[in-house]
């Protein structure tokens, strides 16, 4: 344990905490409103993300991109890559709710049952990719360069680590203003709150789920193009440990909790660097999970409770 | 190296794999010995003298999944010894009998008893230490002599075992010369030693530790990662913090590329070594290319590709010719570990226990090294060379021993 290389690395840890986080939050929300929605813990959505950081590298691939462009170009070629993942995460999301999911529900069964098949779902995406594809790491090119904006004590603040951040933010706050406010968002919380009454409302559920669904994968399909303008490498298991994170992000933050996500997210990003700097790198996954432990103890529904269906606009 | 621990997909699915593909092997492992003996040795031995005698000896190792590259590059080096042993005409034909471990510890139990079954009287494996932590007992009990091409495991050769040998130095010896290369050849001061957590990273990783002490360098961070994390911020966080001019890491080419990578991203100017887990060509296209320039591997194994030895340069061209890639790791070695069985063979022995005797008892003058083992399964000496990135290529560059 050593408090002096948590003085001497507090700057960068800070920068890399947030970053780390933004993308968890974002990853995150997949868990947590489908949870929130169905009380499924849909755990092929790491591999909803994993499909993301897929899509990615092929754009990359397609266009040939093998420098750091510049301007406009680079605006150009992030809106494509975030579109594409997005296009890519959100048809998987929803295809895994119609192939693993619905079919398990319309015949009423039990959510053990769903859970499995999430599992399977899971494996199964995974192996397509690591069968076909293949099972080694692939590097794809650094988008944003590495170009130092601003120093911050011993921390060199990346083009690519504001973007992420800023990304994860916006995104997360434009998002839980579209479940506060809209009519849509007002269908999610009804259904969250009570399917059965929501449904004699008038609330289509199918269609309520399956946008959830979409709105999970879509943000996925974001996280994951941070992850690869962040990390510039992907590989067909590369979801399921920041898929573990992302899923304590959304329990730590409250499970079914939008803000929750977000708080759950950066606070596990910032403790895993933290936790890092202070008792070394093979405790930073340990020191997340005994938090999770004491949070849970003191705070049962995490940090901001659970509260899809109670969000107010 | 030790693959051991590397298998990152989920134990319940793979288990389930192991079992269908278990019974498969067992269904058609019957069938298809049975076609190989009626055609190839029976035939080849009729064209030959009057004494109709053909040996099987076994090749054990990882020939399809993540790690099947080095189980395929030993296959070869040792299939062709073989081939050129039986190009000769020898009264004793030999045939490689191989056996595919998927490089899975699960399955050393089974592959060694098909060698069992199919009557080996020697073994060229097996390729990684987790399995022949398995699979070596096994042999031992059996009386079946094993020389393995890769398995550096230091703890393979301290039970005692009379069957088992190795024509590479083991991880004992690769952590001291990496230590001596940076602390006496690199002159660096303020070691940063990074390794994976696995027995193979962290093994190595302590020895260099050790050594750079002994040297009268520092170490000054110790660290450990996740290898199949994709963050390695906090590490590349203390190695900067600790003003470190060297990183070595134990561990693997991906772990090693992504760690160099973010080294390199973050602003870290200094040396980048690592050890035989990462000598592949692999760490270079993980770390970027660029990154990766200027970085040390070290490996028991030679780079034959590159030896100026008429027989090394004799078995490159003849691999080239037979499987038309150069060799590349671990298939000299593996050259040679037939080379010795077969040596052997030539002289006389045509079972295990009487291999095994030849074997502890005379040397073999071998394209990498002259091969002599030690009682307790150790090659003679402690070769490590050091290899460096150049170009985008992982060339040799020096040897410590």
């Amino acid at each position: 344990m050593s408090l002096h290389s948590f003085v001497a690395e507090f700057w960068p840890s800070t920068v890399d905490g947030l970053v780390l986080g933004s993308i968890y939050a974002l990853f995150a929300l997949g868990y947590t409103m489908v949870y929130g929605v169905l009380k499924l813990i849909n755990f092929a959505h790491s591999e909803v993300f994993m499909v993301g950081t897929m899509a990615v590298l092929a754009v990359l691939t397609v266009l040939h991109v093998h420098t750091p462009p510049g301007g406009f170009i680079l605006v150009g070629l992030l809106l494509v890559c975030v579109l594409v993942a997005m296009a890519a995460s959100g048809f998987t999301a929803v295809l895994l709710e119609r192939v693993a999911y619905r079919p398990l529900r319309r015949r009423g069964a039990s959510r053990l049952a769903a859970l499995i098949s999430a599992i399977g779902a899971s494996f199964a995406l995974q192996e397509v990719f690591g069968i076909y594809y293949t099972r080694n790491a692939t590097e794809m090119t650094a988008i944003m360069g590495n170009s130092v904006v601003f120093t911050l004590g011993a921390a060199r603040v990346t083009s690519d680590d504001l973007l992420v951040i800023i990304t994860g933010v916006v995104m997360m706050v434009a998002l839980e203003r579209l479940v506060a406010t809209t009519k849509f968002g007002r269908g999610i919380r009804a259904v969250a709150q009570d399917p059965e009454t929501a449904t004699l409302m008038g609330v289509n559920l199918d269609r309520i789920i399956l946008y959830t669904f979409l709105i999970g994968g879509l943000m996925a399909g974001v996280a994951a193009t941070l992850f690869d303008v962040h990390y510039h490498q992907t590989r067909y298991d590369v979801g399921q440990l920041p898929g573990l994170k992302a899923f304590t992000a959304a329990v730590l933050g409250g499970i079914g909790n939008l803000r929750g996500a977000l708080v759950g997210g950066l606070v596990i990003g910032l403790l895993e660097f933290y936790g890092a700097s202070v008792f070394g790198s093979q405790w930073r996954d340990p020191v997340v999970f005994i938090v999770l432990v004491l949070v849970l103890l003191v705070r049962p529904t995490g940090i901001l409770g659970e509260s899809l269906a109670r969000a107010r606009a | 190296m030790t693959l051991a621990g590397r298998r990152r997909t989920h134990g319940a699915l793979a288990l389930a794999g192991i079992a269908a593909l278990t019974l498969a092997a067992c269904g058609s492992s019957k069938s298809s010995t049975g076609n190989a003996g009626n055609a190839t040795p029976t035939t080849s031995a009729k064209s030959s003298s009057g004494s109709t005698q053909t040996l099987k000896v076994g090749f054990f190792g990882a020939l399809t999944g993540p790690d099947a590259q080095l189980g395929i590059n030993i296959k070869n080096g040792a299939q062709l010894a073989v081939t050129q042993y039986d190009a000769s005409n020898p009264p004793v034909k030999v045939e490689l009998d191989p056996f595919d471990s998927q490089g899975n510890p699960a399955q050393a139990n089974n592959g060694a008893q098909k060698m069992i079954n199919d009557k080996v009287v020697a073994v060229i494996g097996p390729a990684f230490s987790g399995e022949s932590a398995t699979a070596d007992p096994i042999f031992e009990t059996a009386q079946i002599p094993s020389v393995s091409a890769s398995a550096t495991a230091v703890k393979l050769a301290q039970n005692g075992w009379k069957y088992f040998h190795r024509v590479v130095a083991a991880d004992d010896a690769q952590g001291p010369g990496d230590a001596d290369y940076l602390v006496k050849v690199l002159k660096d001061t303020k070691v940063a030693a990074i390794d994976d957590s696995s027995t193979y990273g962290e093994g190595l990783a302590n020895a260099v530790r050790s050594q750079v002490s002994a040297d009268g360098a520092s170490v000054v961070l110790s660290d450990h990662i996740n290898p199949n994390g994709q963050d390695y911020g906090a590490s590349v966080n203390k190695v900067i913090a600790a003003h470190a001019d060297a990183v070595f890491f134990g561990g693997y080419y991906d772990a090693a590329g992504r760690l160099v990578n973010q080294l390199r991203a973050a602003g870290y100017t200094g040396t980048f070594m690592s050890g035989d887990g990462s000598e592949d060509q692999r760490f270079v296209s993980d770390a970027g290319g660029a990154p990766a320039e200027g970085s040390y591997l070290s490996c028991p194994c030679a780079d034959t590709t590159s030896s100026t030895n008429p027989a090394a340069q004799a078995f490159v061209s003849a691999y080239r010719a037979a499987f038309g890639t150069p060799p590349e790791i671990y298939s000299a070695e593996a050259y040679d570990a037939a080379g010795v069985v077969l040596a052997a063979i030539k002289a006389g022995n045509t079972t295990g226990p009487t291999i095994n005797s030849w074997l502890a008892s005379n040397s073999y003058q071998g394209i990498t090294k002259t091969i002599k083992f030690q009682p307790d399964g150790n090659i003679v000496g402690s070769t490590i060379y050091i290899y460096k990135v150049e170009n985008g290529k992982i060339v040799q560059i020096a040897t410590t021993s």
